[in-house]
């Protein structure tokens, strides 16, 4: 059974850059790295993408990415058709204020009912910025379908999606009729590298792009629920104590020695 | 209807009764409730079969008033019967303040419970307070992985948040306490299609559960392989503890994930956590906030794992971590 798949992917800083080139804005509302430091798609997103693709692979379908921020870099952006993705739908408007978990999904939700046809909505478990894994549940919520988060392994046939999910001492398996929404890990293995082929097929074409007015929302589903008051880089008092000795072997029972001073062991 | 009143945490349940981080809501939602004057009470979703132990239990912990639902449908954690008990509960108990735990259940729980009821969620708060000023509630949250921090507020009523489990302290259980108990009739008829659970498969690693581990020997991308673990393991269990990893070393098939202890692996609150080969990328200090003592044995001086670090050892696991085992071994035989 071929699947239509919409794929939710976040526009975020590089969580690599060493938090020693990490700053916080002039507004104090976010992160930012050196203007030389590009962004990326965020990691579990492209788990979700590489999710969607194998299952596109294995029976057929349509990929769609749908991507909601401001200031996007379109060669950072596009990389999930140069992946194999089949169309990238940004929504992007300058203007508006930034939005919460609350209003995105809004966002999001609106412009998947506007693609209209679809299956099966894929989201990274959470995004590497704001660390809330807050959207999807919020997203599903808001299009009425059955949720599963957290997935390593996520299979389509009859109408339903079994879905194999990270649990804290194993796995479990769950099953949901589509149409359905589920949250991908890291556990569900590497994103492909986009091939040349990809790459040449994604410079020929051109994200759709949507303004928040193309999707009727008004403004009391966009106000926040969540205020960002302050970011910071909270203090560290925490004072190391080196364990020295003539050699590696020496260190060791020094190291020994002290924690059983210090009660530890 | 009046003003919204009060602090409402949700009582998690475990295997054996109720969960651990239940105490903590408690003492976070106390200090809460006492900032804003009001009352602390509890929403409590169960069948009729393990429902009075957890009155009783919640009732331990210092709660004025417990709101009980009672269904057939909840006596697992189903999470649309659970979101649609919540949700009539929470209608009828009209508070001013939602406290969940951002545990397994509560981190899908909470905000597709705030958002049905059009309400903002903190997620993962490490500290909660009011804001006077704004009259709002005020949480801290990690943020970028950890290499930050965030300050947010909540601006609706009712205001939700998800803590962290082990960044709140738990409050002592008081015999003999009891809470007055309000039942909520709720009707579960309406319910949606739903994901279903099939099956179910365990890979905990044998020994002491990470999470109550009061000593973890944990490896990083440093050890190089799997077969590090092995000294690893003997350590641990020399120490009575548990072993973890970070999620580099899961990542590369090392040990399982299960192992895993950072921001999406396991969140853990040792006394002693000996980090081995280990970096300390922010993604995974935020699985060890609640420690107490952190050892960092890594061959680069300059690894970020020091800066979190009481004690320091640089130099080469294989030959530091070995003569370190034979030393506690020596130890224990005296």
């Amino acid at each position: 059974m071929p699947v239509n798949i919409i794929v939710t992917a976040k526009q975020v800083i590089d969580p690599e850059t060493p938090a020693s080139a990490l700053k916080v804005d002039a507004q104090g509302k976010r992160m930012e790295t050196p203007p030389n430091v590009p962004p990326v798609i965020n990691g579990f997103d492209e788990n979700a993408v590489e999710a969607a693709l194998r299952l596109k692979d294995a029976q057929g379908g349509k990929v769609t990415v749908i991507s909601v921020g401001k200031s996007f870099v379109l060669d950072v952006i596009k990389k999930p058709l140069s992946m194999g993705c089949d169309e990238l739908i940004l929504i992007q408007d300058d203007n508006a204020p930034t939005f919460d978990a609350y209003a995105t999904a809004q966002v999001l939700a609106a412009a998947i009912k506007k693609v209209g046809q679809w299956d099966l909505v894929l989201c990274g478990r959470q995004a590497s910025d704001f660390d809330q894994a807050q959207v999807p549940l919020g997203l599903a919520e808001l299009l009425k379908v059955p949720c599963v988060t957290i997935a390593q392994k996520v299979e389509v046939k009859n109408g339903q999606v079994t879905v194999q999910r990270v649990a804290p001492d194993g796995a479990e398996v769950m099953e949901a009729p589509l149409p359905a929404l589920v949250t991908i890990s890291n556990e569900l293995g590497q994103p492909r590298y986009p091939t040349l082929r990809g790459i040449m097929a994604a410079s020929r074409k051109q994200p759709t792009q949507w303004k928040l007015a193309d999707l009727g929302l008004n403004a009391s589903e966009l106000a926040p629920r969540v205020e960002v008051a302050q970011v910071f880089i909270p203090a560290k008092q925490k004072v190391v104590e080196m364990i020295g000795g003539d050699n590696d072997e020496e260190k060791g029972w020094n190291l020994a020695r002290k924690l059983r001073e210090a009660k530890l062991i | 209807m009046a003003d919204p009143q009060g602090v409402l945490i949700v009582v998690e349940r475990s295997d054996t009764g109720m969960a651990p981080i239940t105490a903590e809501l408690a003492g976070a939602g106390a200090q809460l409730a006492k900032a804003l004057g009001q009352d602390l009470s509890a929403a409590v979703c169960s069948d009729s079969a393990s429902s009075p132990g957890l009155v009783q239990a919640v009732g331990r912990l210092g709660v004025k008033r417990v709101f009980v639902a009672e269904h057939a449908a909840l006596a697992g954690f189903q999470i649309e019967a659970h979101l649609a008990a919540l949700e009539q509960v929470i209608k009828q108990a009209n508070p001013r303040v939602v406290l969940l735990g951002k545990t397994v259940q509560g981190r899908d729980l909470g905000p597709r419970l705030a958002f049905r009821l059009g309400c903002g969620l903190a997620q993962d708060c490490v500290e909660i307070g009011w804001d006077q000023g704004r009259n709002t509630l005020q949480a801290v949250r990690p943020v970028y992985g950890g290499a930050s921090q965030a300050r947010v507020l909540v601006v609706t009523s009712p205001a939700f948040a998800a803590l962290r489990p082990k960044a709140f302290e738990p409050v002592p259980e008081t015999a003999g306490a009891t809470a007055e108990v309000v039942k909520v009739a709720v009707s579960l008829d309406s319910i949606g299609p739903v994901a279903k659970l099939v099956n179910r498969t365990k890979q905990e690693a044998a020994g002491v559960r990470l999470e109550d581990a009061r000593t973890v020997v944990s490896g990083g991308r440093g050890l190089g392989g799997p077969e590090p673990f092995k000294v690893l393991h003997e350590l641990a269990t020399a120490l009575g503890g548990a072993v973890g990893a970070s999620r580099a070393a899961c990542d590369a098939g090392w040990v399982p994930y299960p192992y895993q202890i950072g921001l999406t692996g396991k969140s853990i609150g040792a006394d002693l956590y000996i980090a081995i080969g280990i970096s300390g990328a922010s993604q995974h200090l935020a699985g060890i906030s609640g420690v107490k003592n952190i050892v960092a044995i890594n061959k680069d001086g300059e690894a970020n794992i020091f800066k979190e670090a009481r004690y320091g050892v640089v130099g080469d696991w294989s030959k530091v971590v070995p003569a370190f085992l034979q030393a506690v071994k020596e130890m224990a035989s005296r």
